[in-house]
């Protein structure tokens, strides 16, 4: 599917959300990538229920209002998000980018910008001796059909939500083992009593430990190899479901020909732009002489950027700054 | 000011100044070990996982149910693991012997 915009942005988490708002008032239409299957960046997959106390006016925020508030405050722009999906590549095109994401969405946009935090998130993976043998044939990390489950023996492994609602789900169609290093579990409570009873009811088993090792050939997994305190041992398996959350690392950005600094991208502090020209780099993801990783940081480099945005969307037009209080052209564009 | 020693994945230690006030997870990705800290100090990954390997863990603060819950998502936890965030250095805590845990 071929989209036009004026400004693709890479991740959606405050920052990228924020960089709408500004780039809205200045008449700039944004399409938004995003790995994580919601919206909010790391504020809603890891902290949703963290306050923050250095948003300016708020005394006191938790993450996901934070999402929430700017969700609200960017609705009149009207911003398409691209979510589950990863920005793969870029190729110049004669107006500006093509950006293919890794469910073959293009987009087309003069400009892009890179909001991407501290990368995207992918699941963490056991570091368990061949794993990638095994990855995609007899080991998920996502469940997208689970009829392949169907009276097999599946090994979950993990105390998260997932964990627990793969194990409460798959429990009635699979041989169904959990394993998690302890009996207690940071999942919802309807979730870890549902399990409790199934446990108890003998339609799953439970396993204190963590995996060791994986026994098994040419990428079917035949058992795996736990440890907990009282030795070592061995549960026979087909699948092996490891949750262990996300983590975040820098991904195809890195292969785009723009200059890093370690897994961050150098921009300059008057337009936030990287050594590509109209491409830009906003928030955690990258770095400048005094750089602090903070989301008011983010937001400050996001309306320096749309202004240096505007000139290349629009190269004639003169752009005149006004104020959101006074404005009668802005409180239209906001729908006041 | 004391020294903590930390042990690399390489099996290198090193000597590090500690500071009171900073986490032990900060003393470490300051001296450019190699310590991920991707949530950046706020108890929301598990990156910067350590084993504290002698008695010093008695001076440690307890761990509690958010950092326990972190460790949830971390692999090969032992008694003696912690995550590096969650310790703020004191005094005695000078000598403290860690080992990052693997990747």
């Amino acid at each position: 599917m071929l989209h036009k915009t004026d400004v693709i942005i890479i991740g959606a988490g405050p920052v990228g959300l924020f960089a709408v708002f500004e780039l809205g008032l200045l008449n700039l239409k944004c399409h938004l990538v995003d790995n994580l299957d919601k919206i909010g960046g790391q504020c809603s997959e890891l902290y949703p229920e963290k306050p923050i106390y250095d948003i300016p006016a708020y005394p006191k925020i938790l993450g996901q209002e934070l999402i929430d508030n700017l969700m609200l405050q960017i609705k009149p722009f009207e911003p398409v998000f691209h979510l589950n999906q990863q920005a793969d590549s870029i190729k110049k095109v004669k107006d500006g980018w093509e950006l293919t994401t890794s469910e073959n969405v293009i987009i087309e946009s003069k400009c892009i910008v890179v909001a991407a935090g501290a990368g995207s998130f992918v699941p963490r993976r056991p570091p368990l001796e061949g794993i990638e043998e095994f990855e995609n044939k007899s080991i998920f990390y996502a469940i997208r059909d689970k009829s392949k489950f169907k009276d097999k023996k599946i090994v979950i492994a993990g105390g998260g939500d997932s964990a627990l609602d793969w194990t409460n789900d798959l429990a009635s169609i699979a041989d169904v083992t959990l394993i998690h290093r302890r009996k207690d579990f940071r999942a919802a409570p309807d979730s870890v009593s549902k399990m409790l009873e199934l446990e108890n009811d003998k339609k799953i088993n439970f396993k204190l430990g963590q995996l060791t090792r994986l026994i098994g050939k040419d990428g079917n997994l035949n058992k795996v190899v736990y440890k907990n305190e009282d030795g070592i041992g061995e549960i026979e398996a087909d699948y092996l479901l490891p949750f262990f959350g996300l983590k975040m690392e820098l991904g195809p950005i890195a292969n785009w020909g723009i200059n890093l600094d370690e897994n961050l991208i150098k921009v300059d502090t008057e337009k936030f732009e990287t050594s590509t020209p109209t491409i830009f780099a906003i928030g955690d993801i990258n770095t400048y002489p005094g750089k602090l990783k903070l989301i008011l940081s983010g937001f400050h480099e996001a309306t320096l950027m749309a202004q240096k945005c505007f000139s290349y969307s629009f190269p004639d037009k003169k752009n005149i700054f006004r104020y959101t209080t006074s404005s009668k052209d802005l409180h239209k564009k906001l729908g006041v | 000011m004391g020294v903590i020693k930390v042990k690399d994945r390489d099996g290198g230690v090193h000597k590090l100044k500690a500071d009171k006030g900073s986490t032990i997870m900060e003393i470490i990705r300051d001296a450019g070990l190699d310590i991920e800290a991707a949530c950046g100090g706020c108890c929301a990954c598990a990156t910067c996982h350590v084993y504290v390997m002698n008695d010093k863990i008695e001076k440690l603060n307890a761990i509690d149910d958010d950092e326990e819950s972190m460790l949830d998502q971390a692999f090969d936890v032992e008694k003696n693991s912690r995550l590096g965030c969650q310790i703020e250095y004191t005094e005695e805590m000078n000598g403290m012997e860690l080992t990052l845990a693997p990747q």
